[in-house]
C-alpha cells in the first residue's frame, strides 16, 4: 500500500494552472525525488500536502485514508511535515522557542524541562542543535537542521523539503543527505524537491518528474539517466553543454583592490576583498549564499557604502561616486533576489516604465517621452519571447521567468562595458537558462567583461574562465575554470584556504 | 466551507460597480442608524441633497469646499504617492495660513495683486516647510513621518491659538480672541460669485496629473514609493525625492491655508483649517491618488459636508454626523478593494471527504 | 520648588499617564500581532463617550467600564475584519477608525456636553491609600494613594508584561506579528490571534478614553482625548514593543501633559500655549532619536503592516 496517494489533483492561480491532473504516490521508507523545472508546479504539489494550499479538486489519501488538509495543523495531525525553501523561523527567537511555537502544553513556559526534551530528540535523530541559540545567530545549515528538528518533534514521519540544497554548500548537502538517510533508516518518508539531478540521482529511490503542472513520469534512479530525466522535464530532447566562447581577454577593465565594506550593524561583510577583471572575460563568484556576494555587487554600483579600499574602472576609482554616475560610465548591475522583485525593478508598473527606469534621466527636459521605450518593450519581448498580455500589464503579474527576462533584456539592451550579473537563472527553464548563458557569451564576444554571481558549480565551471570564490566575505582562492573541480570549489566555499581549513571566526 | 482566490485582472466597469456598491452599502448601514433616531432616512438623504445641490448658493457653497478639499488632497496624493504618509496636513494648512497672513497683516497697503500673489507664495512656502521636518527626519534617519506629521498638527494649532490669544490678539475686539481681518488687498477675489481659488484648483487638478503621471519627478517618486533599494539601483537621489515631493505636499496643503485665511475666513484663525487636512486623507485614498478621480471625490465629500449642516439644522443631527458617515463609507470602500483583488470560492464536497464520511 | 510640590507634581503626572498607559498597552497587543492600528485616539474616544453614557444612565462604575472596554473593542472588530480578513490597508484602514472614532463621540456625546459624571462613579474611583505601600515615605504618596483605575493599570502592564514573555500564547503571540508563516506552519492560528489581541488592544484602548471622561476630567467634553491616542502610537515605538517600558513612557508623557499648568501656578513668565506644545515635541524628539538607533532585538514586530495571506505568491 502506497503511504500518499494524490489523484487528480488540479490547482490554479487566477489564470495560472499550477497543477492539472496530477497523480503522486510515496511509498514507506523511500526517498521520493520530485524534479521539474520552475513552475513545473513541484512547490504548489507538495503545499497542499502540508496544508498550505487546498487543491480545487482532486483527492488525497494517506496510509489509504482520504484526508483534507486544510491547515498546515491538519497536514502534521496526518504526520506530513514540510521543510519550506524559506525557513519558517522566527529570527529574534531562540532555537527552543521556535520549536515550542504552537505546541499544546502548559500556560506558562517551562524552560528546563523542554530544553531537555529537546537534547534527547536531536540526540536520536543526530541533530546538532544549540536550544538556545537565537535563530539570527544561526548558519543556514544549523537553521535547517533546526527546521527539521522542529517538525520531527511534532512527530512528523512524512518529510517534505523543498529544494534545501539550494543554499547549501556541497559539504553541507552531504550532511544533509546523511541526515535523510538517518530518517529513512527511522522508517520516515522523505520527499526531496529540486532541480539539480546529479543531486537526486545520488540519494533518491525513486523521482517522479512534472513538467507544466502534470505528472510526466515516475522512475526507479537506478533505471535512468542525467540525459533522459533533463528530457522528461523539458519535454524534447537537450543538450545541457554550455559552448565556452575562447577569446583572448583584452585590457584590465575592472581592478577591485582591499574593498571593504560594512553594514549598518557595522560587521563587515567585505573583509578586504581584491581581484581584477578583463575585457572580454568572464569571472564567475562561487559562493554559499550570503557570502559577500550581494555587497560586492552593490559596492562596484555605489549602493553599499565603501568603508576602505578601491574599484578602479577603466582606471577611475568608482568609489564615492553616485549610482548615477556609475550608471553613466558604463556599468550595468542586475542582481536577482530570492523573490525576483525587490530590486531592480518596480512590481507595480508595467514594462515600459521598467525599461525607462535607468535611462529617462537622459532625456531632455522635465517630462518623459515614452515612445522609444514602449517600441523597445515590444523588441524585447520577442527578442526573448517574453509572454506578456502587453507592454501595459503590471509585471508583478507575469511569472517569475518573464520577469527576470524584462530584467536582463533591459540590462542587456543598455550596452554596458561591465556586466555584473548575479543569479540571472534563478529559477528559469533550462531552454531559457541557456539562452541566457548564451546571451552572456555574445556579449563576452563583444568585448564585454562580464562579472557573473552563480549558484551552480556545474555552470560556473563551463560557462567562465576565472572563477574566484567568496566564504565569509573574504576571497578564498581565484581558480582557473578549465582546470578547477566541483570538489575544489566545494572547499574553498567552506572556508579552507588552500586545502586547509581556516578558523573561521564566530563573531 | 469559504476559501478565498486571487482573482485575474478585473475590468474597469466592474471594479467601479463593487466601489459603488460599497458607497452604497455604507449609506445603508448608517439609514439603520438614521432609523434609530426615529427619522426617516430616505428623507434625510433627499435632505442632504437638497442641502448640497438646493440652491445656486448651497451649490457655489459646495464648490467652495470642494477647492480647498481638492487642493490638500493633490498634496496628500503626491506624498502618498512615495508611500510618505502625510497625515500633516492640518499643520501644514495652518502654517501656511499663517505665513500669508504675515504678509497681510503686517504690509496691508501693497497693491491688491501683488499682495495676493505674495501671500500666495508665503502660504506655500510656509506649508511647504512645514512638511519639511518631517520630511528630513524621514530622508536622514527613516524616522516614522506619520507620527511626527501628525504631531505637528498639534504643534502648529498650539502656535495659533498662541497667536490669537496673545501677542496677535486685536485690541479693538472688545477681549474677543481673533486677530484683526485683513484689509481687502489681502482677501482673494470672486469669480462667478466663489472666490478664484476654483480656478486654481482646476488648474492644479491638470498639474499634478501631468506632474506625477509624465514628468521624471513624479516617475522617481512612483518608483521610491515602491522600494527604495529600487530608487537607489536607479540613481534616484533618494533624499532630494523626498524633500521635494514633500514640499510640494506640504506647499499644496500651505495654500489652501492661504485661500481658507484669505477668502473664507478674512484672517488666521485656529479655524482655518477646519479639518480639511483629515478629510483629505479620505478623499485622496478613495481617488486612488488619482487628481481627476480626487477632484470627483472632493465634490462629493464636499457635498456631503455642506448637506450635513443642512440636516442638521433641518433634523436636529449632529454635525457630527456626516464625520461618522465618513468613516463608514470609508470602511466599505476599504473592504471593497477585497473583492476587486480577490473572489470567494465555496469548496464543494469532493468525493475523498464524501467517502471519509461513509467511513465515521 | 519643594519636595512636598515635587510628590504631588509626580502623583498627578501618574494620574495623568493613566490613560496613555492603558492606550499604550492597548497598541503594543495590537502591535505584537503584527497590526498597525492608528485609531487608537478613535477607539479611546469610542470609549470614553460610551463609558460615560452607560455610566450616566445606569450610575454603576462597573458597567460603564464594561461599556468602554466594549466600545473600544468594537472599534477594534470593524479594524481587524478590514485589516485581517479583507487585507485592507493598515495605515488607511487605521485613519478611517480614527475619523469614525472622532465621529461616534461627536455623535453620540453632542447631548452629553456639559453633564458631570454621577456622584457614585466618582466615589467609586475615587483614590484611597493602599494598606503598608501607600504609607512608604514619598513613594507610597505618589504610587499608592490612587484610585481603582491607576492600581488597575498598574497590574495591567505587569500582566501583559507576564502574558508576552513567560506564557505560551504570549509566545505564540510574538511569532504571528514576528512571522506569520512561521507561526501559520507552527499551526497557530493566525488570524484568531490578530483578532483577538486586535480586539484586546481596542478594550484598553477604551479604557483609557473612559478614565479621561469618568475620572479624570470627570465631565463630558467634546474631543476629551485631545491627541493622546496619538501620543500612545509613538509611546509605543518609544517603549520598544515593551510593556514595562510603556510605564516610564506614559508617566514621563503624563508629567509633561501637567506641567504647562504647574509652571504656571509658580508664576513662570511662559504661555501656556507654547507649554502645551511640550509632549508633541517631545514625542516628535524620542521617534528621532529612536530611529538614531537600530538593532534586532529592539525594532518592530517584523510582520508589523503586512496583511498575511497563506496563499499569496
Amino acid at each position: 500500500m502506497n503511504l500518499i496517494s494524490m489523484e487528480g489533483i488540479t490547482k490554479t492561480f487566477g489564470r495560472v494552472v499550477a497543477n492539472k491532473e496530477i497523480r503522486f504516490q510515496v511509498k514507506h521508507g523511500e526517498i521520493h525525488a520530485l524534479l521539474g523545472e520552475n513552475g513545473a508546479g513541484k512547490s504548489t504539489l507538495v503545499n497542499m500536502l502540508s496544508g498550505i494550499y487546498t487543491p480545487d479538486s482532486g483527492s488525497i489519501f494517506i496510509r489509504g485514508k482520504a484526508v483534507k488538509l486544510t491547515s498546515p495543523r491538519a497536514a502534521l495531525h496526518a504526520g506530513i511535515g514540510m521543510i519550506h525553501q524559506h525557513f519558517k523561523l522566527v529570527e529574534v527567537m531562540t532555537a527552543k522557542e521556535n520549536i515550542l511555537l504552537g505546541q499544546k502544553s502548559s500556560f506558562f513556559i517551562r524552560d528546563e524541562q523542554l530544553t531537555q526534551k529537546i537534547k534527547e530528540f536531536s540526540h536520536r535523530f543526530q541533530l546538532d542543535v544549540d536550544p538556545n541559540k537565537k535563530v539570527y545567530d544561526m548558519s543556514v545549515g544549523e537553521k535547517q537542521t533546526l527546521e527539521i528538528l522542529k517538525v520531527l518533534y511534532r512527530g512528523a514521519n512524512i518529510l517534505i523539503l523543498d529544494e534545501p540544497t539550494a543554499v547549501l554548500t556541497p559539504q553541507e548537502t552531504q550532511k544533509l543527505f546523511q541526515i535523510m538517510l538517518k530518517m529513512k533508516e527511522e522508517g520516515c518518508a522523505v520527499i526531496f524537491i529540486t532541480h539539480k539531478m546529479n543531486e537526486v540521482l545520488a540519494i533518491s529511490d525513486r523521482i517522479t518528474v512534472l513538467r507544466k503542472g502534470e505528472t510526466v513520469k515516475t522512475v526507479n534512479t537506478g533505471e535512468t539517466t542525467t540525459q533522459e530525466l533533463a528530457e522528461l522535464m523539458v519535454g524534447h530532447p537537450v543538450n545541457l553543454a554550455i559552448k565556452r566562447e575562447e577569446a583572448t581577454p583584452g585590457k584590465v577593465l575592472l581592478e577591485v583592490k582591499d574593498l571593504i565594506v560594512e553594514s549598518e550593524e557595522r560587521v563587515k561583510a567585505l573583509k578586504g576583498v581584491s581581484f581584477s577583471l578583463a575585457a572580454g572575460e568572464i569571472l564567475g563568484v562561487a559562493g554559499v549564499a550570503g557570502s559577500g556576494q550581494k555587497e560586492l555587487c552593490e559596492a562596484i554600483a555605489g549602493l553599499y557604502p565603501v568603508k576602505s579600499g578601491e574599484v578602479f574602472f577603466k582606471g577611475e576609482n568608482l568609489v564615492g561616486l553616485s549610482p548615477r554616475q556609475i550608471i553613466t560610465r558604463g556599468i550595468s548591475m542586475s542582481f536577482v533576489p530570492e523573490d525576483r522583485l525587490g530590486m531592480g525593478l518596480v512590481a507595480s508598473m508595467d514594462m515600459v516604465d521598467n525599461l525607462i527606469l535607468k535611462e529617462y534621466q537622459n532625456q531632455k527636459g522635465l517630462l518623459i517621452n515614452r515612445k522609444p521605450a514602449a517600441a523597445k518593450s515590444k523588441n524585447i519581448i520577442q527578442k526573448l519571447e517574453i509572454s506578456t498580455p502587453g507592454i501595459h500589464h503590471p509585471i508583478k503579474e507575469l511569472s517569475g521567468g518573464n520577469i527576470q527576462k524584462v530584467l536582463l533584456g533591459r540590462e542587456l539592451d543598455s550596452n554596458p562595458d561591465l556586466l555584473i550579473t548575479a543569479y540571472p537563472v534563478r529559477g528559469l527553464d533550462i531552454n531559457v537558462s541557456y539562452k541566457i548563458y548564451e546571451l552572456i557569451n555574445a556579449e563576452k564576444k563583444k568585448g564585454v567583461a562580464v562579472l557573473f554571481i552563480g549558484e551552480d558549480l556545474d555552470v560556473l565551471l563551463e560557462l567562465c574562465d576565472r572563477i574566484m570564490v567568496l566564504c565569509g566575505g573574504e576571497i578564498t582562492g581565484i581558480l582557473a575554470a578549465k582546470q578547477a573541480t566541483k570538489e575544489q570549489l566545494g572547499l574553498l566555499m567552506a572556508g579552507e584556504k588552500n586545502g586547509k581549513r581556516e578558523d573561521t571566526e564566530l563573531a | 466551507m469559504l476559501r478565498m482566490v486571487k482573482r485575474a485582472q478585473m475590468s474597469k466597469t466592474k471594479s467601479t460597480g463593487i466601489r459603488l456598491l460599497a458607497v452604497f452599502l455604507a449609506l445603508a448601514t448608517a439609514a439603520i442608524l438614521i432609523m434609530a433616531m426615529n427619522l426617516n432616512p430616505l428623507e434625510v438623504y433627499g435632505g442632504l441633497f437638497k442641502g448640497a445641490f438646493g440652491s445656486a448658493y448651497r451649490v457655489r457653497e459646495v464648490i467652495i469646499k470642494a477647492t480647498s478639499l481638492i487642493i490638500t488632497s493633490l498634496g496628500i496624493a503626491i506624498a502618498f504617492k512615495m508611500q510618505f504618509w502625510n497625515i500633516g496636513g492640518e499643520g501644514q494648512i495652518l502654517m501656511g495660513a499663517f505665513a500669508a497672513s504675515c504678509l497681510a497683516l503686517n504690509i496691508p497697503d501693497l497693491s491688491r495683486p501683488l499682495l495676493l500673489v505674495l501671500m500666495i507664495i508665503a502660504g506655500m512656502i510656509g506649508g511647504g516647510l512645514w512638511a519639511l521636518i518631517p520630511a528630513f527626519f524621514r530622508a536622514q534617519w527613516k524616522t516614522n513621518e506619520t507620527i511626527v506629521t501628525l504631531m505637528m498638527n498639534y504643534i502648529a494649532l498650539k502656535w495659533v491659538m498662541y497667536l490669537q490669544y496673545g501677542p496677535w490678539k486685536d485690541p479693538l475686539a472688545l477681549g474677543f480672541p481673533k486677530i484683526p481681518n485683513f484689509t481687502l488687498n489681502g482677501i482673494l477675489p470672486k469669480v462667478l460669485g466663489m472666490h478664484i481659488g476654483w480656478i486654481f484648483a482646476i488648474i492644479l487638478v491638470f498639474l499634478v496629473a501631468i506632474f506625477l503621471n509624465h514628468s521624471k519627478k513624479g516617475y522617481e517618486i512612483a518608483v521610491l514609493g515602491e522600494s527604495e533599494n529600487t530608487a537607489l539601483y536607479a540613481g534616484i537621489n533618494v533624499k532630494r525625492t523626498i524633500i521635494t515631493a514633500i514640499f510640494l505636499s506640504g506647499a499644496l496643503c500651505g495654500l489652501t491655508g492661504m485661500i481658507q485665511a484669505s477668502a473664507l475666513n478674512n484672517t488666521l484663525s485656529i479655524e482655518v483649517s477646519e479639518g480639511i487636512g483629515y478629510t483629505a486623507i479620505i478623499t485622496t485614498w478613495l481617488g486612488g491618488l488619482k487628481p481627476v478621480f480626487i477632484s470627483l471625490v472632493s465634490v462629493l465629500f464636499a457635498a456631503l459636508l455642506q448637506g450635513g449642516s443642512f440636516i442638521q439644522i433641518a433634523f436636529g443631527i449632529p454635525q457630527a454626523a456626516a464625520q461618522l458617515l465618513q468613516g463608514m463609507i470609508l470602511f466599505f470602500v476599504l473592504g471593497s478593494e477585497f473583492f476587486i483583488r480577490y473572489k470567494l470560492v465555496v469548496d464543494r464536497p469532493s468525493l475523498g471527504e464524501a467517502k471519509e464520511e461513509l467511513e465515521e | 520648588m519643594n519636595t512636598t510640590a515635587i510628590v504631588f507634581f509626580l502623583e498627578a503626572a501618574i494620574v495623568s499617564g493613566t490613560p496613555l498607559l492603558f492606550a499604550t498597552l492597548g497598541e503594543i497587543i495590537t502591535e505584537r500581532a503584527g497590526n498597525l492600528n492608528l485609531g487608537v485616539e478613535g477607539m479611546m474616544l469610542m470609549g470614553a463617550v460610551s463609558g460615560f453614557y452607560i455610566g450616566l444612565i445606569s450610575q454603576n462604575p462597573g458597567l460603564a467600564l464594561l461599556a468602554a472596554m466594549v466600545a473600544g473593542a468594537a472599534g477594534a472588530l470593524i479594524y481587524a475584519v478590514l485589516t485581517v480578513s479583507l487585507r485592507a490597508n493598515q495605515v488607511v484602514t487605521g485613519l478611517a477608525l480614527t475619523i469614525f472614532g472622532g465621529g461616534f463621540s461627536g455623535f453620540m456625546g453632542q447631548r452629553l456636553v456639559g453633564e458631570v459624571a454621577p456622584e457614585s462613579i466618582k466615589l467609586a474611583f475615587k483614590p484611597f491609600v493602599v494598606p503598608v505601600l501607600g504609607q512608604i515615605p514619598f513613594v507610597g504618596k505618589i504610587f499608592f494613594q490612587q484610585d481603582f483605575f491607576v492600581y488597575l493599570s498598574y497590574l495591567t502592564a505587569i500582566l501583559v508584561g507576564l502574558y508576552l514573555y513567560k506564557t505560551r500564547i504570549g509566545l505564540n503571540l510574538r511569532a504571528v506579528g514576528e512571522n506569520p508563516a512561521a507561526a501559520d506552519a507552527a499551526s497557530i492560528s493566525v488570524s484568531l490571534y490578530k483578532y483577538a489581541h486586535i480586539l484586546l488592544g481596542g478594550a484598553l484602548c477604551g479604557l483609557g478614553g473612559a478614565y479621561l471622561s469618568l475620572v479624570y476630567v470627570p465631565a463630558w467634553q467634546e474631543n476629551v482625548t485631545a491627541g493622546r491616542g496619538w501620543i500612545a502610537v509613538a509611546l509605543v515605538i518609544f517603549a520598544t514593543w515593551n510593556p514595562y517600558k510603556a510605564l516610564i513612557g506614559a508617566y514621563l508623557f503624563g508629567g509633561l501633559d501637567i506641567i504647562g499648568f504647574r509652571i504656571q501656578g509658580i508664576g513662570f513668565p511662559v504661555s501656556q500655549y507654547m507649554i502645551d506644545m511640550l509632549p508633541y515635541l517631545v514625542t516628535i524628539l524620542v521617534l528621532v532619536v529612536v530611529s538614531l538607533k537600530k538593532s534586532q532585538e529592539n525594532s518592530p514586530p517584523k510582520g508589523l503592516g503586512i496583511a498575511y495571506f497563506r496563499e499569496e505568491r
